[in-house]
């Protein structure tokens, strides 16, 4: 299963990496994605989105997926 | 309904008044509410230089889509219109513009807002400023409460 992974703003310069790809069969959710991807905690105010919709940790990811993990927004 | 993204400056009056006389009929409407917000030279008691305006193409879109969509719907509004900067912007410039128009003022005045403190906590934007006194750039960590 691939799973193409974002990151945005602060996040992006925490990991150091704007988009990485992940080949894996024992990811579920977006929580394992994080974890496979960062290794690190989850961090609580962090949000994310699935394929361009806002999600929870808990969403199911499914092959071909993206999952984007950023800081509280700032717009306006 | 109209949602664009500039990377360039924008006169947000000649914006209104040119998607008004291009999608509304004189007599139709009875209210519009406007909300511009433009970028200060000072931020937690520190002086500004310059901000970028990060974003996430494509979700940045839907998701301000959605949130018109929805106050479109709930307030009955004949037209809306948002315009919002990315890229690098100055102090001075105008950053976001919502305008809304409607048969009556209660609908305009109630989505202007609805609309601007959506977009404030859920379209994906990012500010990173930079500052006056050389010391670098920072990400603006929140935006402040709308009431």
């Amino acid at each position: 299963m691939t799973i193409n992974v974002r990151f945005f703003a602060s996040l992006r310069e925490r990991i150091g990496v704007a988009r990485t790809e992940i080949e894996a069969d024992s990811v579920n959710d977006v929580r394992d994605v994080w974890l496979a991807v960062s290794h690190q905690p989850v961090d609580e105010e962090m949000l994310v989105a699935l394929n361009r919709n806002y999600a929870s940790l808990d969403h199911t990811v499914t092959d071909g997926d993206e999952v984007a993990f950023f800081p509280p927004v700032t717009g306006g | 309904m109209h949602i664009e993204l500039r990377d360039q400056c924008f006169d947000p009056w000649a914006e209104i008044t040119g998607f008004r006389d291009r999608m509304l009929s004189p007599g139709q409407y009875g209210a519009c509410a406007v909300f511009v917000g433009t970028m200060r030279d000072y931020n937690d008691g520190d002086r500004v230089r310059s901000m970028y305006l990060e974003h996430y193409p494509g979700m940045t879109e839907k998701q301000l889509e959605s949130l018109v969509d929805a106050s479109c719907e709930t307030n009955n509004l004949m037209e809306a219109l948002v315009v919002h900067r990315v890229g690098s912007v100055n102090p001075g410039e105008d950053i976001v513009l919502v305008a809304v128009w409607s048969a009556h003022r209660k609908a305009s005045f109630d989505a202007c807002r609805e609309i601007m403190e959506a977009l404030k906590s859920t379209a994906p934007f990012w500010k990173k400023e930079t500052l006056d006194d050389q010391s670098g750039d920072r990400w603006v960590h929140r935006n402040t409460p709308g009431s």
